[in-house]
């Protein structure tokens, strides 16, 4: 029993870390948001070279064959950076799905290369998401149709761009038709899939939530040292202290909440599905609180286009009801947890049925 | 990251697990807050022991049985599950224990510790003042040291000591050098509480009984090797304690996770009536759900601790956590039970489990303002975690 990362992947985060914090600083996302795609095959070009969309891409196919403890933490940088790129939803949720196929289908091990050589954007359309991210600039699309999965060219799909808040995220509604070329799963292959696909984009959105809660809080921590009002830094004050204090207490309980999920997520634990949905919720509440006392204590300046903390809360409130809302994943907790005969006694805490 | 147990923890959940199953009372104990349930709560605490369970970290020649901290959450987890007594000698054994481990002479250890998990002695603690709670190092009571040097002499008043009427010593801070101020000039003292001069007054708390009381010391002679430390060190030594108190050891995330259990129990066993409330359904889940994540966090931790981490300013976080908690669930079960949630368990109408509840619902109101208000935690998360600077 050791619920801890090694050192291998403590530091596998830290060079991430700093890898975004050089590539992608404030001025560049607003840069991005500029274009029209709203997204930068440089920066796209940049992650791929540091070999992150190989990260989940099986090792026979191309890939570093990392699993979702790996993902739980770089999606936190991804969040913490606010980076605008559908890297995930490539690399980790839709790497997941295709390498979940069997050998040979649907061209599964050249698409897989692909992934891992940073060549192709997959847009993931789940039921769970009434919209689809990211569709206009995907090569390929993962469409459901029932329990059918398609993946479908991206010439064969209309979109109709929905503007977000959030000037990173780009949404679509899709018109498409499904044929017997595009299916690549049906039937109980295909829920399975879905389902997969649901957990691991629920996990990646909560890693998301999680680093933009950690960097609202570390803005809005500077920010109280630096403002002065009454000739004090206002975060001396203690009502500003514990707005704070409290968001730094979710997000600390937040995060082994997360790496369980991941845990399950990557041993096909039979509780994945609701340790996930549980992450999502303490990781999006943690970001929310973040959100609001961070524009709290901003003040006025939190109110404006000019700061940059509105970049991190819109894209907070946006992720949020993305991979299922808050009821659809409370709706799984609560009926895992009171079904008749639940395991909730103790030694459950970490049920892993491989 | 390995989230499996080993055959040896494994071995030892079913070994815990059987022990209680065989020796749990059926019946539940008095209240510890009374002389009677207090006693009983000794001969219990005394079980454990023959059976080297009652502190099952400490190492076997101080009277425990060598377990690691994975092991002692399984014991815990298993200890609150099997609705066992709640543990009456815990300011002993969880505060004062690990500061002995840490700071206390080998002939210290050897003198207090195993009487101390055997319950033979029972301990009372002594930090708070009428004019230094939150601000404990306002702290007036002294300690002045014997022209031969060989005691201490301790005046002073020390309150809110819990159920000190009925204990046998009191550990405390006290200011042995004359003309110090705040944090400086204390000393880390044990005394017995029978010792002449010794004068304890029990205070009634809102449930009736004399859960805590207060301490007054008379000219009251005490042998230096009754201090733990060095003289003047006892605000540094106090403060470590202070962390095992916030953190993990006293509050064992399986006494909430228990909690979190029965009242999911509670809400399926009247869910016709909660759901009259729909609010009642969600807080249900938040319950457990918190519950779990204190939990994991305690595994987190101790996974952390075995790797060479020392837990920081994160212990106050947990004290948020575990005290909000708290009384968040008992809160919602005052919610469930509605009419009946009042009534005393004599009440010929309160059925099997509301007393049960009402007892843990007045006891919660106190988890946020013990061990440091909730509100100088958040002042300790903000300066010490997030490096704000001090008002």
């Amino acid at each position: 029993m050791d619920f801890t990362f090694n050192d291998d992947q403590l530091s596998f985060r830290e060079a991430m870390s700093r890898f975004l914090m050089t590539e992608a600083p404030p001025e560049m996302l607003r840069e991005i948001w500029e274009t029209d795609p709203g997204r930068s095959p440089e920066l796209r070009g940049k992650l791929a070279a540091q070999g992150l969309t190989a990260l989940s891409v099986p090792e026979d196919c191309g890939g570093l064959g990392m699993d979702d403890v790996a993902w739980s933490l770089m999606t936190q940088e991804l969040g913490y950076y606010a980076i605008p790129d559908s890297l995930a939803d490539t690399a980790y949720v839709s790497a997941g799905l295709v390498a979940a196929l069997p050998a040979g289908r649907a061209g599964r091990e050249e698409v897989l290369g692909r992934i891992a050589a940073g060549s192709v954007r997959i847009a993931i359309g789940h039921p769970v998401n009434p919209l689809v991210a990211d569709a206009a600039t995907a090569d390929l699309l993962l469409l459901p149709h029932g329990d059918e999965v398609h993946l479908v060219p991206r010439a064969l799909v209309d979109v109709t761009p929905n503007p977000s808040i959030d000037l990173s995220r780009r949404l679509a509604s899709l018109a498409w038709e499904p044929s017997s070329a595009t299916r690549i799963a049906a039937d109980e292959a295909g829920r399975r899939l879905w389902a997969q696909a649901l957990d691991r984009g629920t996990l990646s959105v909560a890693g998301q939530l999680l680093g933009l809660a950690q960097r609202m809080l570390d803005l809005t921590v500077d920010y109280a040292a630096q403002r002065k009002q009454f000739g004090k830094p206002i975060g001396s004050f203690q009502a500003v202290k514990h707005h704070l204090a409290d968001v730094a207490t979710r997000i600390e309980f937040a995060k082994p909440v997360l790496y369980r999920a991941a845990h399950a997520l990557a041993h096909g634990g039979a509780d994945a599905p609701v340790h996930a949905s549980h992450a999502k919720l303490v990781c999006g509440e943690a970001a929310w609180l973040a959100a609001r006392h961070g524009i709290q204590v901003h003040g006025a300046m939190g109110y404006t286009w000019e700061v940059d903390l509105q970049m991190f809360m819109k894209r907070t409130w946006a992720l949020d009801a993305s991979w299922g809302d808050r009821g659809f994943h409370k709706s799984r907790v609560a009926e895992s947890i009171l079904a008749e005969g639940a395991a909730i006694g103790p030694g459950h805490t970490f049920e892993v049925q491989a | 990251m390995h989230l499996a147990y080993t055959d040896k923890q494994k071995a030892f959940r079913a070994e815990v697990r059987s022990w209680l199953a065989r020796n749990v009372p059926k019946a539940p104990l008095a209240s510890y807050d009374t002389r009677e349930g207090f006693e009983q709560h000794r001969e219990w605490e005394r079980r454990l022991f023959e059976s080297r369970l009652s502190m099952v970290m400490w190492p076997e020649h101080l009277g425990g049985r060598g377990c690691d901290l994975i092991e002692w959450l399984i014991f815990e987890e298993e200890y609150y599950a099997a609705g066992a007594p709640m543990r009456v000698n815990q300011n002993g054994q969880l505060l004062l224990g690990p500061t002995l481990m840490e700071f206390g002479t080998e002939a210290q250890k050897q003198r207090f510790l195993p009487r101390m998990a055997a319950s033979d002695d029972m301990w009372a603690q002594g930090w708070s003042e009428p004019n230094a709670g939150s601000d404990m190092a306002a702290i007036t009571s002294k300690a002045t040291l014997s022209e031969d040097g060989s005691h201490y002499i301790l005046n002073g008043q020390k309150t809110w000591s819990t159920r000190a009427i009925f204990a046998d010593w009191v550990f405390g801070l006290f200011r042995s050098e004359a003309g110090s101020t705040r944090h400086h000039g204390l000393s880390y003292l044990l005394a017995p509480l029978d010792a002449p001069g010794v004068t304890i007054r029990p205070i009634i708390a809102l449930n009736g009984k004399q859960a805590f009381a207060e301490i007054f010391f008379d000219d009251v002679k005490v042998p230096v090797d009754n201090r733990i430390g060095e003289e003047g060190q006892g605000w540094h030594v106090a403060m470590a304690t202070a962390g095992f108190e916030r953190g993990l050891l006293l509050r064992s995330p399986a006494r909430f996770q228990a909690t979190a259990r029965k009242l999911v129990a509670l809400y399926q066993a009247n869910r016709a009536s909660a759901d009259r409330d729909p609010s009642i359904r969600d807080a249900v889940c938040e319950a457990w759900m918190g519950a779990e994540a204190y939990a994991l966090s305690a595994y987190h931790t101790v996974g952390r601790l075995a790797k060479g981490a020392r837990i920081g300013a994160e212990a106050s976080t947990n004290k948020i956590v575990w005290s909000e908690l708290d009384l968040k669930m008992h809160e919602t079960a005052m919610r469930i039970l509605g009419a009946r949630g009042e009534l005393l368990a004599e009440a010929p109408d309160a059925g099997t489990d509301a007393a049960g509840w009402l007892d843990g619902f007045l006891f919660a109101q106190a988890g946020p303002i013990y061990a440091g208000t909730n509100e100088i935690q958040r002042n300790i998360i903000a300066e010490r975690m997030l490096g704000l600077p001090k008002s």
